[in-house]
Order: structure tokens, then C-alpha cells, then sequence
């Protein structure tokens, strides 16, 4: 049920695709254009995937490894980057920098914003990962690097792989960053061909190739997950915290600093530049209190539900390696980089032809959040089922505990931390998302990224201001809940 | 589960908090007063005007915004299911999108004879509301008004290398190359296009983009429409703006006036609500928001004229029938042949 749900997207792909004059689908697709807005995607994700791992593990490592002052303050600052939406961020960039534009600005401004997905699972095994694996090859006379190289870095493989596909898949399906950092993508390519034209099956045919695109993606991480090992997970060793030299020390605050300066306080120094600057401003401040409620509201049930659908799927995944288990977690990834436009007509068409009575009632929103961000809550409450000691649910199993019980009691219990970590991502991605929220939303109903979108189209930035100061305060609650819980085991 | 709990605690309540707090959209028990609209205008645009119509017809009105171009997707997946009544369009496009799948139904002829027949449709199923002059925006504080061309085509020079600002995926550029097309032949639409490419025209998403790009200094030109920049004007003071405005000279179609229109969704026929909606966004106090408001244009014969801008009789766009407009897939392909789409 959950996979045919995370299926819908690429249903409605497929519907449309098949209803196209074949002739016609395939000479506006074979053209030196679409070779090149598929060769930036591909270009830009593989970049801002790569760069995540090099920002992503060595902040993962020095938060949990070293002994730093302040260490939740540090968690903090390397999770931040998630409360800011892309398109906040390349907009402050661009403010910034009039006339800032093109691949690297691209790769840059989306490496600051993704990197935390990788921070966070990475940081997740690394505490995780028993350290004593690591002592024992020291003794046996392996020098740091080489215990990097042969026992650290094979145990958080998995956990970075999965973080660098989630930073490629969103990179994939972005479109407020490079739009405004006017890097032409596939996904730029969809949105020109709705604008203007209306070309639904362009646009189809394009997302279909995005699609293809995410599928080699996810493909390659799951081919590395099969070959790495297996996280052991701690059994009751604290994982061992160097104290570093000083110098190591200073050199890794002066990283996280330069990182969190990048990512964080340009796009927060920007806003309040606008803000203070402008002088046309009215503040409505009820309004704010309502979109600021609903963005809660509504981030928060989208993220119950993507858990709910997640959680069959992350178990089928974790404990079978099956076919079938690979399948379904590829389409729950898959209809992720479907472009949210896209997305959005699809539960349009879902819902008036299964429950037109929830037509653009708060239900119907809900769960298409829930469809949305299915995959954000799916990687971490795998790889957290999967750390589970299968002997344990097997000695439960033993003692008369059915499977249902065992998974709750036993399973769930241990996973926690993980499934709670995907849940709150989940709540974060929701609370910034866009174009379904914009078609499916009840009359009336505003979030913070609707606001800001209606300020922005008619270049009322001044006015944008308060509602993405806001938005980054709100979708800051559950990463600061993320940064505290997602690092611990 | 001592964590799952209250997330879960936390997610029902919002759950059931949205949806008290906002009633879903059921049919209302007195369906003559309510109206559902669906607007590709901005509510800062649009909004108090919707507001003023709600105060003096007593009718409920409920609103939906969105781009006029995924308003208009939205509403062909919807097709007869649509819960909307009517459709403010910032572009005739999306109008005429809808309006060749059928479904628009055609206006009773005192609407569509009260708006000057070169701003409207010619098959009576939506009416324009309001023009909009295409200009050139300049960087003031580099450029004075007479360095910088009044004709588009002057643009293609090398002096503009790598400084002009153009939209190609934005509907109201899209709408002006089918107007070159008509106007100056295919050909030398083809060869100014190229020349921009050329001449290493930036490309933007939106005009807003263009606007902020040419305001910060970053482009020395770009092509908008002129309201965006009275909008920007309005929030940090017209002596604030560094970007200035260049018209067309009148006559060509450097000098292009654009609309924006309003249809009846084909289910709504005979909707009283529907009908008195439309008669009062072209009445005298409908169109005299607009021009005092938004600074557009009035397309009702005799009607008001904006305070800062040039009158649309001024601008004399060129002689030009909307309903040569209709060729939009002419234009994608065009665009899609010199590689801007």
C-alpha cells in the first residue's frame, strides 16, 4: 500500500506519457537542448553530492569525535543549514551578489544548504559505530590514516552514501535555487514548459528523464550498500572522544565556523539587511501568527504520515535483502525527484478521481506531504532498522512474540531515535515546500513559503522578509530537535 | 515509543486544529452567495479589490492563487470538476488554453462589448481587464534616458554584449515574440533572437528577476512589463529606484500592450455571482482600482489613465489583434530553435 502510494507521481507520469502522439513526444525531447539541461543536472547533482561528503563527514567527525567546547551549540550550527530553504539561501546570495549566477554559485549555494544530510546520518554511525574496531587496529600498530581509510570510513559508508543520494535527489528536483541562481536544469526545462506553453507532455516526457536520471542514483547507492559493511552497532562501549591538540581543535572550530558563516549568516545577514533597509513595510502580524501556525500545523501531520507510509517499506528494505524490498525503496526514492509541479497535478488528478469530497481540504494536503517526503523519513529509519540486532527480534521471536509484537517491542523500540530523525527531516522538508502546498491547500490557507512566494513574484522582497525570517525560525524547531536527537544512538 | 507518542500526540491535534479552523470547501448551504475564484494575480495585486467587491455585492468571495500558468494546469486536470467559478489570468495565454479545450463558456455580449476590441478575445469566452506596456528597464545610475534604444532590436548591438536581461519561459515574453511574429515576420523574429544569444542575453525566470538584476546594477537592460517596476517603486520610494524606465517608440512593437483577462469556467454558466463578478472588475470603480492601484492600464473605452505613467494612448502600442496571439506553439518552437527554451 505505502509504495503504490509513493508510486503516484510516477502513475501520473506514465498516464500522461501514454496519452502523447509518440512522434511528437520524441522530437521535442531529441534535441541538443534537452541533452544539455539533462548533462547540468547530472553535473550539479553529482557535484553538490560529492561536495556534501567533503563538508559533511569531516564536520560529522569533529562534532562527534572531538572534544570541542559547546558541543550541542556545534550540532546545532551544522544542522542549521536545513531551516534554510534553497531558494531563501540563493536568494540572499544573489542580494548579496547582484548578478551572481551559473554552475559553481549553483553548486556552492546547494553543497551549504544539503550538506546536513549528510552531517546527520554520518554523525548517526559515527557514534554508533563501535570505537573499539578502531582501538584494536590502533594497537595492532595501524596508523591514523590507515584506520580512517580501512575501519572508520568503510563503517560510515553507508550512512554517507545514503545522505550524498538525498542531496543529489534534491538537487535533482530543485528549482528555486537555480532558477534564481539561473543555472538552466531539467527541471528548469519542466517549469518552461508548463509556463507559457502549457506543454503537459514535455513536461512529462522531461521528468521522465529526471526520473531515469534518479534511478542511476539510487542504483549506485544501493550497489555501494550491498558492498559495505555492516554497522555494528555499540554494545554498551562509549564511543571514544579524542581530545585533539589544541591546533586540531582550533583548526576544526575555524571549519565549522567558515561553514556555519557560509551557510548560515549570509543568508541571515541578507534578510536583515532587507528588512531593516526597506521602507514600505507593513507588518501584518495576525496574518504572520496564522501562516506561521498553519506551516507548523500542516509540516507536522505531513511528517506523521510520511513515517506512518515509511516505516513497511524502511523494515522491508532493512531485514530482506530482496528484490522486491530494493524495488519498492527505489520508487519511494523516484517519485522524490518528480519536480513538485508535477507532483502537485498528479495528487490533483489522485484525489478528484479516488475522494473528490477532500479536494483541497487539509486532508488531501497532508497527504500529499506525506507522498512528498516519504523518501526524507525512509533512509534514516532504515539504516536505524537495520542496526538492530537481528539475534534480538529472533529471541523475541523464540519467547512467543508474534511478528507485529516483536517489531513494536523490540524493533521500533530500538529504532527510535532513527525513525524519529527521518520523521523530523520529513517535518522540516514540508514546512518549506511549495508547488503542491500552492495547489492543493485549502481556500485561504497560507503557509510561510506561500507568503513568501506571492511577495516575491511581484518583487516585493521587503515585504517577503518577515515571512523567510519566519519560515527559517519555525523549520529551526525540528532541526534543533534533529541536531539533539540525531546525533545519539 | 516514549518519543513516538507525543509526535504523534503533536501531529493528530494539528491536524485536527487545521481542520476546524478552516472548514473544507462543501458546498455551501446558500450557493447563490458564495463564489470561488481562482486568480493567477497576485493577492497583493488583486486582494482589496476582491475585498471591495465582497463589501458591496454581499457575495462570499473565495480565493485561490497561483501562477496564471499552473492555475490554468490545474485547472484542465480538474476539467468539470473544477470548484472554481471563475479565472483571473494574468496572461491570455493560459486563457486560451483553457478556452480551446472548452473550458470557458462564451460571456453574454454586454461584457465582451464594454472592453476595446483590441484587448479582448475575439470568440467572446474571456474578456481582457487591463493592459500592461512592455518596456526596457535601464540602470539609471549608468545609462541616461537617451543611451538607451527604444527599439528591441537595437539590443542585438554589441554595445549590449552580455548586459540585456531577457524571460524567455515567461508567458508575457512568450506573448511578445508572437506579436514580432506577426508584426515583423518570422524571419527577422528568428534573426533578433539569434542575435541575443549572440550577444549573450542573460536569462532570467520572471520579470521580477530582471527587475531586481537591473535595480542592483548587475545588467545595464532588460525586458519587462511596466508595472513590476511602479510595484518595487511603491515599497522603497520612486526616488530610491535605480532602475528606470524606457518606453517603445509608438507605433512599433517595441511599444506592445499586453492583457490581463478574466473567464467563466463552462460549469458556471448561468452563475448570477460569476456574471456580477466580471461586470464589476470592468465597472467605472473596478478599473479605477487597477490604474490607481497596480498602475496598469484601463481597457474600457473612456476609462481612467495611471497618475506616473505614460497614457496608453501615448505609448500607441502597434495596430495588432489579440486573436493573432493564438499561435503560442509557433513561438515554443522558435524559442526552442535558437536554443532560448
Amino acid at each position: 500500500m505505502p509504495a503504490v502510494v509513493a508510486a503516484i507521481p510516477l502513475g501520473y507520469l506514465v498516464l500522461r506519457l501514454s496519452q502523447s502522439d509518440p512522434e511528437r513526444l520524441l522530437a521535442s525531447l531529441w534535441r541538443t537542448r534537452t541533452l544539455e539541461l539533462a548533462a547540468n543536472s547530472l553535473g550539479l547533482s553529482a557535484t553538490v553530492a560529492i561536495g556534501c561528503l567533503v563538508i559533511g563527514i569531516p564536520t560529522a567527525w569533529a562534532i562527534t569525535r572531538l572534544r570541542l567546547p559547546l558541543p550541542g551549540l556545534w550540532r546545532a550550527v551544522a544542522t542549521l543549514p536545513l531551516a534554510i530553504p534553497s531558494y531563501v539561501a540563493a536568494f540572499a546570495w544573489v542580494a548579496t551578489w547582484p548578478g551572481l549566477s551559473g554552475f559553481w554559485p549553483t553548486a556552492a549555494v546547494m553543497t551549504l544548504a544539503c550538506a546536513p544530510y549528510v552531517t546527520l546520518p554520518v554523525a548517526a554511525a559515527l557514534t554508533m559505530a563501535d570505537s573499539r574496531y578502531a582501538d584494536a587496529a590502533r594497537t595492532l600498530g595501524a596508523d591514523p590514516t590507515r584506520v580512517l581509510l580501512r575501519v572508520t570510513l568503510p563503517r560510515i559508508a553507508p550512512a554517507a552514501a545514503a545522505g550524498a543520494l538525498l542531496a543529489a535527489l534534491y538537487t535533482l528536483a530543485d528549482f528555486g535555487a537555480v532558477s534564481i541562481l539561473r543555472f538552466e536544469t531539467l527541471t528548469w526545462g519542466v517549469h518552461s514548459a508548463f509556463e507559457g506553453s502549457l506543454d503537459r507532455v514535455l513536461a512529462a516526457a522531461l521528468s521522465a528523464v529526471l526520473v531515469t536520471m534518479a534511478f542511476v542514483f539510487v542504483a549506485v547507492e544501493q550497489l555501494m550498500r550491498r558492498r559495505a559493511a555492516r554497522v555494528v552497532p555499540a554494545t554498551g562501549a562509549e564511543p571514544t572522544t579524542l581530545s585533539g591538540t589544541p591546533r586540531s581543535r582550533v583548526i576544526a572550530i575555524a571549519g565549522l565556523l567558515l561553514v556555519a558563516a557560509l551557510s548560515i549568516g549570509i543568508p541571515l545577514g541578507a534578510l536583515v539587511v532587507r528588512l531593516v533597509g526597506g521602507v514600505g513595510i507593513e507588518f501584518d502580524w495576525p496574518r504572520l501568527a496564522e501562516s506561521t501556525a498553519s506551516t507548523l500545523g500542516l509540516g507536522v501531520a505531513g511528517a506523521a504520515v510520511a513515517v506512518i507510509l515509511a516505516l513497511p517499506i524502511a523494515t522491508l528494505a532493512a531485514r530482506y535483502r530482496s528484490t522486491v524490498g530494493a524495488l519498492l525503496e527505489s520508487v519511494a526514492y523516484l517519485g522524490h525527484v518528480v519536480p513538485g509541479v508535477v507532483v502537485g497535478l498528479s495528487l490533483v488528478v489522485f484525489t478528484l478521481s479516488i475522494a473528490p469530497a477532500l479536494y483541497q481540504t487539509v486532508f488531501a494536503l497532508v497527504f500529499a506531504y506525506g507522498v512528498l517526503f516519504l523518501p526524507k523519513a525512509l533512509g534514516s529509519s532504515r539504516s536505524a532498522i537495520q542496526s538492530v540486532p537481528p539475534a534480538l527480534e529472533d529471541t523475541s521471536r523464540t519467547l512467543g512474540l508474534g511478528r507485529l509484537t516483536t517489531w513494536w517491542r523490540v524493533t521500533a523500540r530500538i529504532a527510535i531515535p532513527g525513525i524519529a530523525a527521518g520523521g523530523l527531516l520529513a517535518a522540516v522538508t514540508a514546512m518549506k515546500e511549495l508547488p503542491a502546498t500552492l495547489m492543493l491547500r485549502p481556500i485561504g490557507v497560507e503557509t510561510l513559503a506561500t507568503e513568501l512566494w506571492q511577495k516575491t513574484a511581484i518583487a516585493a522582497y521587503g515585504a517577503a522578509t518577515p515571512y523567510a525570517i519566519a519560515l527559517v525560525i519555525v523549520a529551526s524547531i525540528p532541526t534543533f530537535l534533529l541536531a539533539r536527537s540525531g546525533y545519539r544512538s | 515509543m516514549r518519543a513516538l507518542r507525543p509526535t504523534i500526540a503533536l501531529a493528530a491535534a494539528a491536524l485536527v486544529l487545521t481542520g476546524c479552523s478552516v472548514s473544507p470547501a462543501a458546498p455551501d448551504a446558500d450557493e447563490e452567495s458564495t463564489l470561488v475564484v481562482y486568480s493567477g494575480r497576485d493577492e497583493e495585486l488583486v486582494g482589496p479589490l476582491l475585498d471591495a467587491f465582497e463589501a458591496e455585492s454581499g457575495i462570499t468571495v473565495k480565493v485561490r492563487y497561483a501562477t496564471s500558468v499552473e492555475m490554468a494546469a490545474q485547472l484542465l486536470e480538474e476539467g468539470d470538476r473544477t470548484p472554481a467559478q471563475v479565472f483571473l489570468s494574468q496572461e491570455p495565454g493560459a486563457l486560451g488554453a483553457l478556452s480551446a479545450e472548452g473550458l470557458l463558456t462564451e460571456l453574454p455580449s454586454d461584457i465582451t462589448d464594454s472592453v476595446d476590441p483590441q484587448y479582448t478575445s475575439t470568440d467572446g469566452t474571456w474578456v481582457g481587464l487591463t493592459g500592461r506596456a512592455r518596456v526596457i528597464a535601464y540602470d539609471g545610475d549608468e545609462l541616461t534616458a537617451d543611451e538607451v534604444p527604444t527599439s528591441v532590436f537595437d539590443l542585438t548591438d554589441p554595445r549590449w554584449r552580455g548586459q540585456v536581461g531577457i524571460a524567455p519561459s515567461n508567458a508575457s515574453f512568450q506573448s511578445f515574440v508572437t506579436a514580432l511574429r506577426v508584426l515583423e515576420g518570422e524571419d527577422a523574429t528568428e534573426a533578433w533572437l539569434r542575435g541575443l544569444v549572440a550577444n549573450e542575453a542573460q536569462i532570467f525566470p520572471r520579470n521580477g528577476a530582471i527587475l531586481e538584476a537591473v535595480n542592483t546594477g548587475a545588467i545595464d537592460v532588460g525586458l519587462i512589463n511596466h508595472y513590476y517596476w511602479f510595484q518595487q517603486a511603491a515599497e522603497v520610494g520612486a526616488q530610491n529606484m535605480r532602475a528606470q524606465l524606457q518606453y517603445g517608440e509608438p507605433g512599433t512593437s517595441s511599444a506592445l500592450v499586453n492583457v490581463t483577462g478574466i473567464g467563466i469556467l463552462a460549469g458556471s454558466a448561468d452563475d448570477a455571482a460569476a456574471l456580477e463578478f466580471v461586470r464589476y472588475l470592468l465597472s467605472a470603480e473596478g478599473q479605477d482600482y487597477f490604474v490607481t492601484q497596480t498602475t496598469e492600464y484601463s481597457v474600457v473605452p473612456g476609462g481612467p489613465t495611471p497618475a506616473d505613467a505614460p497614457a496608453l494612448d501615448d505609448i500607441r502600442g502597434p495596430e495588432l489583434d489579440f486573436a493573432d496571439l493564438a499561435d503560442l506553439d509557433g513561438t515554443i518552437a522558435l524559442l526552442q530553435k535558437v536554443g532560448l527554451l
